[in-house]
């Protein structure tokens, strides 16, 4: 057991390719951890962010600054009374949040977080991904089905009406980023997660800037259907709350809602790696062909110690602008606990880009170059994630009619449009 | 594409298998039988609809065992993706609450029975008999390159038309006709 | 254990096969109908795709996909012509479809 244990260790494939279901089970278990923290992470901005954005101030106290209130909400939750309506379904109303859950996160099998750092990287990875996020649709509809009334029903009509029809536009645009992966030597693309990420590695461009305008607009059009796809605003007519008292999630209270929400913030983090795999990258940081010294990449490498020294420098700045109130003592005390624990972090970072500078494969060159491809990766997700706060303080929702007309009437030509100009581009221009 | 991945590919196919397939298999293969079985039986309609969704999502499962990963993706997005959202659509929006009170079997339902039993034997004679016919283990395809071939046959390669690519013409002019006909259908006035 | 070979996906199909003639035959609702249906048509693409395997090229396969993208359409033909039907009749029992015109 042990043997199998530190076989996988030099190996440069991914747990799945090399069959190693101990090191697959541990990749689940902490990407499973990491998804839940980034939901909670996500809970926090969310509110801080949107309150920020409407010149207030957001939670302020239950932790420094609200830090401790995703936590409360949690709690909250899980001991609410738990109340299902009386000639509702009882299995299926049990069973639909299960649905959306195991849609969102099987999803994460594929996402590669380096070359070697994704839990199994099935050849058919992304028509994998397609495939299982079109499988939320179906908890969604069961949901409003099984609450038995008629708000809950309407809103899981109209919100699965939205998902399918956005799912269109979505996977063309996904053909056509996937066109761009066969433009090299042997004619051949590929539809795996990190054969994407390799083949752009290769021809030397983020897909978003090939033959621009055309990876441009590939792009932007995921990036609308994606928020249109989670239902997250403007595209959240059938969950808002002024117009369908919640939607599909209406009568359901306590566990069964945070399973929802849980799902929703999963699927948006799960699409935010797609965009960032097909047209950003992956986990290839900056101009790695351009400023390719060693000393420009160890300065890249200095970043995620950099980042975490700066979040522990703002940290600092909250726990010296406190009040010196008695009031507020705790507060600062757990504010100061946070900045040195966030200090802690960016000096261990910064330790090992330091120790594994040379670029030999030593122990600690590896574990730099996997923090590194993870940071950058994590980075341009986290970039998606603020852009779909900023999208919900900035901009009013589409009425239903005004939505379904942008899926089908504007977005489907425009992704049929780049599809066709991409393979003429790709086959003049080799 | 990437050598690496295709010999640790080949490796995992001839060491790994043997251990957990058939484990796999009876599993996926009774969960599938299991919930064919609560399609034909269940009262309500909605039940009905999610064990078939069981069911297609364990029969794509068999089709990975298959070494057909393709046709397992082409399975979850068209089958357990769409039509089974299409049919959910419509029992919702039909809304047969006063048809799971009826009698739910016809009153011929012993002759059918007894017409798939005598289907089922006839073929689990033609499977018995003809089991000395199979080879025993033909030459697979590797399984990395399944949506290359697959897509050589559908598209053709190197400048040639593929074996299929007529009959890939004649499904898209049928998509479009069962589209077109089925917008017209539902409409209320023509 | 006995490994797995062709003849035990051959008997799950034909399983399956079995049970969507039964629910074909014996059902009122026209909804499961239409839903054994497809059990028929998944059981006759897994008989294919074995069968595939066992010759070792992708005609099977490819025959799957187009099974597939016909059941598609059908399932989409079929439920159109029981939405219009129930538009005028408010039934979707079998037994009372049985009028071409009204």
């Amino acid at each position: 057991m042990l043997n199998s244990f530190m076989s996988y260790l030099g190996s440069t494939v991914t747990p799945g390719e090399a069959g190693n279901q101990f090191w697959a089970l541990i990749y689940v278990l902490i990407i499973f951890a990491g998804v839940s923290l980034a939901v909670i992470c996500m809970n926090w901005l969310e509110r801080k962010a949107l309150a920020h954005f409407q010149i207030r101030l957001g939670p302020m106290r239950v932790g420094p600054h609200g830090l401790l209130q995703p936590i409360a909400d949690a709690l909250k939750l899980m001991l609410k009374e738990d109340i299902i309506p009386t000639e509702a379904d009882q299995f299926v109303f049990w069973v639909a949040p299960l649905i959306g859950l195991l849609a969102a996160f099987t999803v994460y099998t594929v996402i590669p977080f380096g070359p070697s750092q994704a839990v199994s990287d099935m050849n058919i990875g992304i028509l994998f991904m397609l495939g299982v996020s079109s499988l939320g649709v179906l908890g969604i509809v069961v949901a409003g089905w099984a609450s038995n009334s008629h708000y809950p029903l309407i809103g899981a009509l109209r919100s699965s009406a939205q998902m399918v029809s956005y799912e269109v536009a979505m996977g063309l645009v996904v053909v056509s980023a996937i066109l761009m992966t066969s433009l090299n030597a042997s004619g051949t693309g590929t539809l795996s997660m990190i054969g994407i990420v390799q083949a752009q590695q290769q021809q030397g461009v983020w897909f978003i800037f090939k033959f621009f305008p055309l990876g441009f607009i590939a792009f932007a059009i995921f990036a609308i259907a994606m928020v249109a796809e989670t239902n997250r605003a403007p595209f959240d007519m059938a969950e808002a709350e002024s117009e369908l008292t919640a939607g599909f999630h209406t009568e359901y209270s306590g566990l069964r809602w945070s399973l929802f929400m849980l799902a929703e913030y999963a699927a948006m983090i799960a699409v935010s790696s797609i965009a960032v795999t097909l047209w950003l990258g992956g986990w290839m940081r900056p101009f790695p062909n351009l400023l390719h010294a060693p000393a420009w990449e160890f300065i890249f490498s200095l970043f995620p110690g950099l980042t975490f020294g700066g979040l522990a420098a703002i940290a600092v700045i909250g726990t010296a602008r406190m009040p010196a109130h008695s009031f507020f003592k705790i507060q600062r005390i757990g504010l100061a606990v946070f900045a040195a624990l966030l200090g802690f972090i960016a000096l261990l970072l910064l330790l090992i880009a330091v120790a594994g500078r040379s670029a030999d494969t030593s122990v600690a060159a590896r574990f730099r170059e996997g923090i590194d491809y993870v940071y950058w990766f994590v980075l341009k997700v986290a970039v998606f994630m603020y852009l779909f706060i900023w999208y919900r303080a900035t901009w009013p929702r589409y009425r239903f009619d005004q939505l379904m007309k942008i899926g089908w009437k504007v977005m489907l030509p425009i992704s049929l449009g780049v599809l066709v100009l991409t393979a003429i581009v790709g086959v003049i221009f080799p | 594409m990437n050598p690496a991945l295709n010999s640790a590919v080949s490796t995992i196919n001839a060491g790994m298998a043997p251990v957990a397939t058939p484990w796999f298999f009876y599993v996926l293969a009774g969960l599938a039988v299991v919930s064919g079985v609560a399609v034909i039986t269940r009262r309500n309609a909605v039940h009905a609809a999610l064990a078939l969704i069981v069911t297609l999502l364990s029969v794509a499962g068999l089709y990975l065992m298959l070494y057909a990963p393709f046709v397992a993706g082409v399975q979850i997005i068209v089958y357990a993706g769409g039509i089974m959202v299409l049919f959910l659509f419509v029992i919702m929006l039909v809304n047969i609450e006063r048809s799971s009170k009826e009698r739910q079997f016809n009153r011929m339902w012993p002759v059918g029975l007894a017409a798939a039993c005598a289907l089922m034997a006839l073929f689990v004679s033609a499977i018995a008999k003809g089991n000395k016919l199979f080879p025993d283990r033909g030459m697979t395809p590797p399984e990395s390159s399944n949506t290359q071939q697959i897509a050589a046959m559908l598209y053709g390669e190197a400048g040639r038309m593929g074996q299929y690519t007529f009959a890939f013409e004649i499904a898209s002019l049928l998509l479009l006709v069962a589209i077109l006909g089925a917008v017209i259908m539902t409409k209320k006035k023509i | 254990m006995v490994p797995i070979t062709t003849l035990h996906y051959l008997v799950v199909a034909a399983a399956l096969f079995v049970l969507g003639v039964i629910g074909v035959l014996t059902r009122r609702n026209v909804v499961i109908v239409l839903m054994s249906i497809e059990l028929i048509l998944n059981a006759v693409n897994l008989n294919l795709v074995a069968f595939s395997r066992m010759w070792g090229n992708l005609h099977g396969q490819v025959f799957a996909i187009f099974v597939t993208v016909d059941a598609a359409a059908e399932a989409a033909v079929g439920l159109g012509i029981l939405i219009a039907f129930f538009r005028n009749k408010e039934t979707v029992n079998v037994d009372e479809i049985d009028l071409l015109k009204w």
